[in-house]
């Protein structure tokens, strides 16, 4: 159970304070409802490269990062298709310094061209670390375009190319956060040990005064439902032959969320998992395979991957894979077998409140989702699926028809 | 008005509260130590075991039995095994590490008396099918080839072999060890090290007396005792080398440099950390600042000092973009020769001093963390005046001991420099 106040500024932003005295800590988590679904298809990679861009100085303090260290704290980042979420840890009694540094980038940057020279090159040496310099690095670049057509899902947050974060001018930097950083488009949670009273004066003296901008409407083009099978075939210098399959599911906040997620489960999660018993164990066919769902906002994919061993062909594997799934479509799980993947999501979501930088973000995603609350209502979510969802969504998931299959294959045997 | 160009006040961490674990033994003498928090009921438990019986010629020995320990005793099978933990919701996890091995449990209270005879089991069972070890070898060594394309990867082996050899902490793994893998020697370096002579057992969470008859009842009799030598090796400073391996279609080179040097039992041990902080311990680090965040070079860089049971060393790690390797060299040999020559400006000396007492403090973010911080020292022998000292020390420290310690420990002629990629 994690607890919370909640409160919303004149000028929207939303607050929500979660107090948790048995920590010295505390943390300023801000969640900007900006992803690389919101880009310009000609200018991709740049809500990741605006993020950046944010530890270059905002209008009133050069630096952002030093001030921070001098108080003791701790920042970081990230982007996804979706959102944009910072987060401060520091010791409580400074947390002052956290609501000046967070506010003031949120009034305006500092625009420096130095900054946006640097970034660029930053961020083309993290293209070329985690997506190209790696065996099978770029496989998200290939399979996004594969299985969206029309949605912005189709490239990955670094961007379709080098060049678009090449190319990156201070116009549209400025542009993009006058369009995406408001008050409005914001979630900010407090947590640790900190009281609301303290966080709602703070919240009213440094963020407040911001003007609230204009509301983004997002009407992004949805995507079409898939109705033939796709596939690609790769061949690059990496040792293993490899598959990559995708099928189209719900969004996150579909009322079957939960079954896709503890179908994932029953396919792969540790090792009584029935991919890695009956595929990897039993048959001999992979090194390793997985499955799991991206967790989108917009319809999302659930993913089958696997690298073979050696010998091993492709039309083999792949036939494999569709006999464990449609095994889900024609016969119903156990109820042990239920059991068990509830048992498991019980205990993480109990070890997931070990963590109070954890705790934040998601109250800040739940908020984002509609409400915080539903984070408390997760576990009694799951316990609601039955054995009849997870045979019916198996069914509307896993045909040839949606499905989008990615076969990476090793030079040496091409 | 409200003036934002003026920082808020703020205080230094005074106090930094360490919970010490309570001390049993369960009646065979395994000492349990338990850091208590009644907060969540769940609870941590880790067994620990020294890596022991260093055998050049089987170096794949205590990392194959410590990944292969859930696969089978003569009671269950690896699927039996992984079902029923599995069922109860728990993590069982197995870690080797170059000093130790370990065998982890997460629980929820509610399931730890179902749990532990099934660890129980593996801990003083486990058979190594031979069917498993042919799955294992086939994949592991899959894995390795993959591993192989990675610059990063190498350049971590190359700079382990060079500093350390063919001992636990340097050997090169190579397919061919995987070939070499017999059962017979996996039985017979499970039975020696994983063994109540051998094991320590950390506790962390929610754990009253009732759970601690439940671990004496299980792992306090029937467990037969082992016969482990432990690990011990000896390694003297190198004179400079450079290794570079040439990576073809090469995008970026992943640059390793470092030398061997200090462990938490020396007493410059402290300081040696605030000088490396200074230098690449954080994201305000000299070389995040010049590498990164001036030159755009990287995505990112760092430098760390890894304590070991019979070793301590330094390192400096990126992965830069090909054609400016040659000039990311240059401008680490810089920032290392600017901290034996010149002070540390005060400024920068108290942000960093700040920036690692909070980091010390928010390292204790719950009671896992604490665990954690008494593994590290008590497994060197070290009592709590580790970071009494440790914490006076980042209080104090002067510029010119940092100087003195950079004069100490950052000779160039002593560094090993790893390239893999292009130059």
């Amino acid at each position: 159970m994690v607890d919370f106040n909640r409160f919303t500024l004149a000028n929207g932003l939303k607050v929500l304070v979660h107090e948790d005295p048995t920590t010295p800590m505390a943390v300023l988590n801000i969640l900007y409802d900006v992803g690389a679904r919101d880009e310009d298809p000609e200018k991709t990679g740049f809500a990741h490269l605006f993020e950046h861009l944010m530890f270059g100085g905002s209008v009133n303090i050069p630096n952002y990062d030093e001030p921070l260290q001098r108080v003791g704290g701790e920042n970081n980042a990230f982007t996804s298709n979706d959102i944009t979420n910072y987060y401060i840890t520091l010791p409580s009694e400074n947390i002052e310094t956290a609501f000046w540094l967070e506010s003031d980038r949120m009034l305006s940057l500092a625009f420096s061209e130095k900054s946006l020279e640097t970034q660029r090159n930053v961020v083309s040496e993290e293209f070329k670390q985690r997506y190209l310099n790696q065996p099978y690095g770029d496989v998200w670049l290939k399979l996004r375009p594969l299985a969206y057509k029309k949605h912005a899902y189709r490239w990955a947050t670094i961007g379709k190319e080098l060049s678009h974060i090449e190319n990156a001018t201070m116009d549209d930097v400025k542009a993009f956060f006058k369009k995406h950083y408001t008050p409005q488009n914001a979630i900010l949670v407090v947590g640790g040990n900190v009281k609301t009273a303290d966080v709602k004066e703070m919240a009213e003296k440094w963020f407040e005064p911001i003007p609230a901008g204009d509301k983004y409407v997002r009407n992004l083009i949805q995507e079409d439902i898939q109705t033939e099978s796709r596939s690609e075939t790769v061949k690059a210098n990496v040792p293993l032959n490899a598959i990559y399959m995708a099928f189209k599911m719900p969004g996150r906040l579909n009322a079957d969320y939960y079954a896709f997620d503890l179908l994932s489960d029953i396919l792969s999660r540790g090792q009584s998992s029935r991919l890695y018993n009956s595929l990897l164990k039993d048959q001999k066919l992979f090194s390793d395979i997985n499955a799991y769902i991206s967790s989108s906002l917009d319809a999302g994919l659930f993913i089958v991957e696997g690298k073979l061993v050696e010998g091993v062909t492709i039309e083999a594997a792949e036939k494999a894979i569709w006999a464990e799934l449609d095994r889900l479509k024609a016969e119903v799980v156990t109820n042990k077998e239920l059991t068990k993947v509830k048992n498991k999501v019980e205990s993480v979501l109990v070890f997931s409140e070990m963590s109070l930088l954890d705790k934040a973000m998601n109250l800040a995603y739940y908020e984002l989702l509609g409400d915080a609350e539903l984070l408390n209502q997760e576990a009694e979510e799951f316990l609601k699926v039955t054995a009849e969802d997870i045979k019916r969504i198996s069914n509307e998931t896993f045909g040839r028809e949606k499905s989008s299959t990615l076969y990476y294959l090793t030079e040496k045997h091409a | 008005m409200l003036n934002r160009q003026l920082a808020p006040d703020f205080k230094q961490v005074s106090t930094i509260n360490f919970i010490q674990p309570s001390q049993q033994a369960l009646d065979n003498q395994i000492p349990v130590y338990t850091i208590y928090s009644g907060e969540q009921d769940l609870v941590r438990i880790e067994f620990i075991f020294n890596n022991v019986n260093w055998n050049v010629e089987k170096p794949l020995q205590a990392i194959a039995v410590s990944a292969m320990l859930n696969n089978g005793t003569s009671k269950l099978s690896a699927k039996d095994i992984a079902e029923q933990i599995d069922f109860y919701g728990a993590f069982f996890q197995t870690e080797y590490v170059q000093d130790h091995s370990t065998v982890t449990l997460y629980t929820l209270n509610k399931h730890l008396a179902s749990v532990l005879p099934i660890v129980k089991n593996v801990l003083a069972d486990s058979q190594f099918p031979q069917g498993e070890i042919d799955i294992y070898i086939q994949n592991q060594k899959q894995k390795l080839q993959v591993n192989l394309q990675k610059n990063d990867i190498l350049a971590r082996k190359e700079f382990a072999h060079a500093l350390f050899g063919d001992t636990a902490y340097g050997v090169d793994i190579q397919a061919k060890h995987y070939d070499e893998l017999k059962r017979e020697d996996l039985v017979s370096y499970f039975r020696s090290a994983y063994a109540p002579d051998n094991c320590t057992i950390v506790v962390s969470g929610k754990f009253e007396e009732a759970s601690f008859h439940l671990l004496n009842e299980q792992f306090g009799r029937n467990w037969e005792l082992g016969k482990a030598v432990k690990n011990k090796f000896n390694f003297s400073l190198l004179p400079r080398t450079a290794i570079y391996k040439d990576r073809p279609d090469a995008l970026q080179s992943a640059i390793r440099i470092g030398k061997l040097a200090i462990n938490r039992t020396h007493e410059d041990f402290p300081g040696l950390q605030i000088l490396n902080t200074v230098l690449g311990g954080y994201f305000g680090s000299r070389l995040m600042n010049n590498i990164r965040e001036d030159k755009g070079y990287t995505y990112g860089i760092g430098s760390g000092i890894s304590s070991l049971q019979d070793a301590g060393y330094l390192f400096i790690a990126t992965e830069v973009g090909a054609e400016v390797c040659a000039d990311a060299l240059t401008e680490i040999y810089k920032e290392i020769e600017l901290l034996k020559n010149d002070l540390v400006e005060e400024e920068e000396l108290t942000l960093v001093k700040n920036y690692m007492l909070g980091s010390m403090l928010g390292s204790l973010e719950n009671v896992f963390s604490h665990a954690d911080k008494f593994k590290n020292i008590h497994l060197f022998g070290l009592g709590y005046d580790y970071y009494e000292n440790y914490i006076k020390k980042v209080k104090s420290i002067t510029a010119e001991e940092i100087r003195t310690l950079a004069i100490k420990y950052f000779n160039k002629e002593d560094f090993t420099e790893v390239v893999v990629g292009k130059k």
